[in-house]
């Protein structure tokens, strides 16, 4: 028999940005410990607002389902003497399992017989252990900040108020702290905030929508985003998807309803990024845009309740965003007052790091840097790439990026239009910090590129020296997004660069500050930390494992050429050439891997023609081999090489490369040496697998 | 409703809850939570109610009197309630009936704000509130305080009184709330905020303000070596004044705030510590539910042992 579980955990109105990992972290868990405990059921749901944590469990058994526990116990040697009467160590054993020694069973465990004691344990009730069970589970999510209250001891995300649990028809007997578990909950904090029992399980939805409550919530999702959708179309305009804002205003409302209201369109002078970062982020309001995609001076909002005194609601946020535009307006006339370049003036005064210095220092290394790369990809000319990279940070110096910092870029990139700057040159100050986040664009302009590889080169490098590096999930600097931006970038654009001397070029740049690494160890651990995103970015693009693993544990700092021999590798693998290749690395790799001898062949001592036939051939080729290379060709340097199969082949079959004699067994293993390591050039082919 | 009134009726509430009435204290302070009635008395298991204003200086925000929302001084109503009861929430929203504010008309919110003062080695988890997309409060719930745990935890209400006021009587400019019939705030407070304005930014004399700090913070230590523990709080509170005066003179660089401010948590941590002590020598004399009381030093001897 199986019957359904609710519990509505009621609590103080939680944060809305991770409420919903909440949710799942419990279902998971409560998944987890039914199954380890064995009980059947349907399935397990979580539903949540912002005053509730709700868990429906579908069809849960009323029994644990029965178990055999069966132990081992001496060895059926040791268990019996001669006569065959039971030894201590088998009496103690079956004393200890409560089994009579007659009702031992033997086993044999990898062909030795063991006495086990075998015992049925008979499953116990439900309702006998779930709340405890459920109680556990609850205690053992991992939250992302937690708290006391009053005179408990008990963290969670917030106070909890009251707990509502049925099994069945029955009222599920559980306590946290204070509070005991009852078949009442409540509804909305305004508009029904009274007690309400809840009779049966599948009235529980349907009751608290009565009572201005949605607790599904995909379906209080949904509705915001249609009711959205119509107030927008009501004034001729339409919202854009935004799924983080739905997700936070879900979690912030009970009883969505959502209205219109209107600010003045003397604020559309500012630009249009502002207007909708102060919407979204400060007021949580859907902007609305016209059919030629231009901002209305209107805004979306969502209240918690019913449409009763919405115009009230209105009005009050009316004066709130007006209150912020006017502000915003203000500070965008104050900071265009002047041009951008004269914000620059202010750079010594400023911290950058305290390890690495002021704003200045961090501006004069990026000109230089980008300067270099600039020449270095023959991308950007040095005159753009100086002055983006001597304006890039201006706008972190204006009233507009203090108040809203998530604007940085942005704003650069208006006042430097304003000011009159080359159009890259503007381009570039937004795009040196792309990409910003995950899903970003990539920067499209050259200058935009340069700049923004010297500024994530600079800022890696500056980190690494004062030994500030990522580990485990703390990377405040977010070097890890920057290290793949860095990869991203070279990938979409094909460029060819040795990350190595860029390192080093960048370390240069910091003489005034202490570091913690030479030059070289700043280039060996950077190329590694970006080779790991190297890894990743090409595992996601579905490459085998191995085949990266080969080619990235040469570690050459040259991404783009690593790209094209994984490719090459890849398309390889399934020709019937790969054979021959593979065979010829294998038999020289694997005889001469621990000689140390060195490559110089000493060829008097080269005597068997099956040797000297070998010898000759690959000598023959490596200027073939050594072009190939030279320009990326990887595939026709691999078909060089494994043509040396049959020459190979018949030099094995002919002699034995280990010769008693030093010279001769020497010439062959620098031979075998010199061809493994041209291979080995390419990739290390021992990492790769059948 | 005048700002008076205002201040009056939500007095005469949390006198209704039980709160004492408490006074401002007679220094110069940022929040109503450096008040020792808050930061003080959150510490130590003996329960408190307390509601009172605090005038509030944050010598940055300064604007000659220009800027219609930002004041260098402000008031705050502060509300502390320890333990927090289980219906602390409701308890709030219905001191807003009593400034004419009805929560059902309204879209009021609880928006997640944690707090934290590391100046005080304080901090708390709580929220906004807002009403109608404005935030009129803050609702936090003491978890530290001078680096100690609270236990228990208590609740600390703070309303944005300006902000309440301009929204009540359909304000734009803060200067134009009406304090009583016939006089606005800023008849009562604007010369004083062009004053202010023109000392924190342009007359402060940063060496007589730097030689103040480092005889406070020297004054504090020796007066709580002494196990005098509000004497030696208010040279702390004098310090973290001073501090933010030289903030606001733009006389401390980024290494050197580092510094000011790990001194001033330093001494607020010292302070705390002696204040817990001397109110475990008196054996906690608010403590007054006996089984209570019997609970906690038992906890306590568990704690030490």
């Amino acid at each position: 028999m199986a019957k359904d579980l609710l519990l509505e955990i009621g609590m103080e109105e939680a944060p809305a940005s991770y409420l919903s990992d909440i949710l799942t972290g419990f279902q998971n868990k409560v998944t987890d410990q039914l199954n380890a405990a064995r009980i059947a059921y349907q399935k397990v749901e979580v539903k949540g607002t912002p005053r509730r944590m709700v868990l429906m469990i579908r069809d849960l058994a009323e029994m644990q389902e029965d178990r055999l526990i069966e132990s081992r116990g001496p060895k059926k040697q040791a268990a019996f003497d001669a006569e065959g009467n039971p030894t201590k160590a088998v009496l103690g054993f079956s004393r200890s399992q409560g089994v009579a020694v007659e009702d031992l069973e033997v086993r044999e465990v990898s062909g030795v017989a063991y006495m086990f004691a075998v015992k049925s344990s008979k499953g116990e009730k439900t309702e006998d252990f779930i709340s405890n069970l459920l109680l556990e589970a609850l205690a053992s999510v991992n939250l992302p900040k937690s708290m006391r209250w009053g005179y408990h001891h008990m963290r969670f995300i917030r106070p909890i108020r009251w707990i509502l649990a049925l099994y069945g028809q029955e009222i599920l007997p559980m306590k946290i702290e204070n509070i005991e578990s009852s078949n009442q909950t409540y509804g909305h904090r305004f508009l029904a905030p009274e007690a309400i029992s809840i009779q049966r399980i599948d009235d529980y939805e349907k009751v608290l929508r009565e009572h201005y409550v949605i607790v599904d919530q995909q379906e209080r999702k949904e509705r915001i985003w249609e009711q959205v959708q119509q107030v927008a179309a009501g004034v001729g305009g339409q919202a854009r998807p935004d799924e983080d804002l739905l997700e936070q205003l879900c979690y912030l409302v009970e009883y969505p309803t959502a209205f219109y209201g209107e600010f003045s369109s003397s604020y559309l002078e500012v630009p249009v990024e502002v207007l909708t970062t102060s919407m979204i982020e400060n007021q949580k309001y859907f902007p609305v845009f016209d059919p030629d995609g231009k901002l209305m001076p209107g805004f979306i909002g969502v209240r918690n309740g019913t449409d009763f005194r919405l115009d009230l609601v209105r009005e009050g946020n009316q004066r709130v965003i007006k209150a912020r535009l006017e502000d915003a307006l203000f500070f965008w006339k104050e900071d265009t007052r002047k041009k951008l370049e004269t914000y620059t003036q202010k750079f010594p005064a400023v911290t950058f790091h305290e390890k690495l210095g002021s704003l200045q220092d961090k501006v004069e290394r990026l000109r230089r840097l980008a300067v270099w790369i600039g020449e270095k990809l023959h991308l950007s000319d040095s005159e753009k790439s100086d002055r983006a990279a001597f304006l890039c940070k201006a706008d972190l110096m204006t009233s507009m990026v203090y108040e809203f910092p998530e604007l940085q870029g942005v704003m650069g990139r208006y006042y430097a239009q304003l000011s009159g700057e080359d159009s890259e040159v503007a381009e570039a100050i937004l795009e040196h910090y792309m990409p910003r986040f995950s899903g970003d664009a990539l920067p499209k302009t050259p200058t935009g590129i340069v700049l923004s590889l010297a500024e994530k080169i600079d800022n890696l490098t500056g980190c690494f020296i004062i030994g500030v590096k990522p580990s485990g999930s703390q990377d405040p600097y977010a070097l890890r997004r920057q290290a793949l931006g860095i990869v991203n970038i070279i990938l979409e654009r094909g460029l060819d660069l040795d990350l190595r001397e860029w390192v080093r070029f960048a370390y240069e740049g910091f003489e005034k500050v202490e570091k913690t690494l030479t030059a070289e160890q700043t280039a060996e651990e950077i190329v590694d930390f970006i080779l790991q995103r190297l890894r990743g970015v090409l595992l996601d693009k579905g490459f085998r494992h191995d085949v990266i693993d080969a080619v990235l544990a040469l570690r050459s700092g040259e991404v783009e050429d690593d790209v094209r021999k994984v490719a090459a590798i890849t398309d390889y693998r399934t020709t019937p050439f790969m054979d021959n290749f593979m065979t010829v690395f294998n038999r020289s790799h694997n005889l001469s891997k621990k000689w140390e001898g060195g490559t110089t062949v000493k060829m008097e001592y080269l005597t068997d023609p099956t040797e000297i036939k070998l010898y000759t051939q690959f000598i023959a080729i490596l200027p073939a081999v050594g072009d190939c290379m030279e320009c990326g060709d990887y595939t026709s340097a691999m078909d060089h090489l494994g043509r040396l199969r049959y020459a190979l082949d018949q030099f094995f079959d002919a002699v034995m490369v280990m010769d008693e004699d030093e010279n001769v067994r020497g010439a062959r293993l620098s031979m075998l040496k010199s061809i493994s390591q041209i291979i080995r050039t390419i990739a290390d082919f021992s990492l790769l697998t059948a | 409703m005048n700002f008076q009134q205002m201040i009056l009726n939500l007095q005469q509430y949390w006198s209704e809850q039980g709160c004492i009435i408490q006074q401002p204290y007679d220094l110069e302070k940022g929040a109503g939570t450096m008040n020792p009635a808050t930061f003080l008395r959150a510490l130590g298991p003996e329960p408190y109610q307390v509601a009172y204003v605090e005038p509030s200086r944050r010598p940055t925000d300064g604007r000659y009197g220009e800027n219609p929302n930002r004041l260098q001084h402000y008031y705050q109503f502060q509300v502390i309630l320890k333990p927090n009861p289980d219906h602390v929430v409701d308890l709030y929203m219905e001191s807003l009936k009593r400034l004419g504010i009805e929560p059902a008309c309204h879209d009021i919110r609880l928006v997640e704000d944690n707090w934290e003062s590391p100046s005080l080695g304080a901090w708390g988890l709580g929220w906004e509130v807002w009403l109608d997309g404005m935030e009129i409060s803050q609702f936090t719930y003491f978890q530290q305080c001078g680096g100690f745990d609270c236990y228990p935890v208590c609740a600390e209400l703070t309303y944005g009184l300006e902000r309440i006021a301009m929204y009540l009587q359909n304000k734009e400019n803060v200067y134009d709330i009406e304090w009583v019939d016939g006089i606005t705030y800023g008849d009562v407070h604007h010369q004083s905020e062009v004053d202010y304005s023109k000392y924190n930014f342009e007359y402060s004399d940063v060496e007589t303000l730097t030689n103040m700090f480092h005889l406070c913070a020297a004054e504090a230590e020796r007066i709580a070596a002494v196990h005098l523990p509000q004497p030696a709080y208010d040279y702390v509170l004098k310090c973290s004044h001073l501090f933010n005066l030289l903030d606001a003179r733009g006389a401390i660089s980024v290494t050197e705030r580092t510094a000011y401010l790990g001194k001033v948590r330093a001494l607020a941590r010292l302070v705390a510590g002696e204040y817990l002590e001397q109110r475990k020598q008196m054996g906690y004399p608010l403590l007054k539910d006996e089984a209570l009381r019997q609970q906690i030093m038992k906890q306590q001897e568990e704690e030490e042992a």
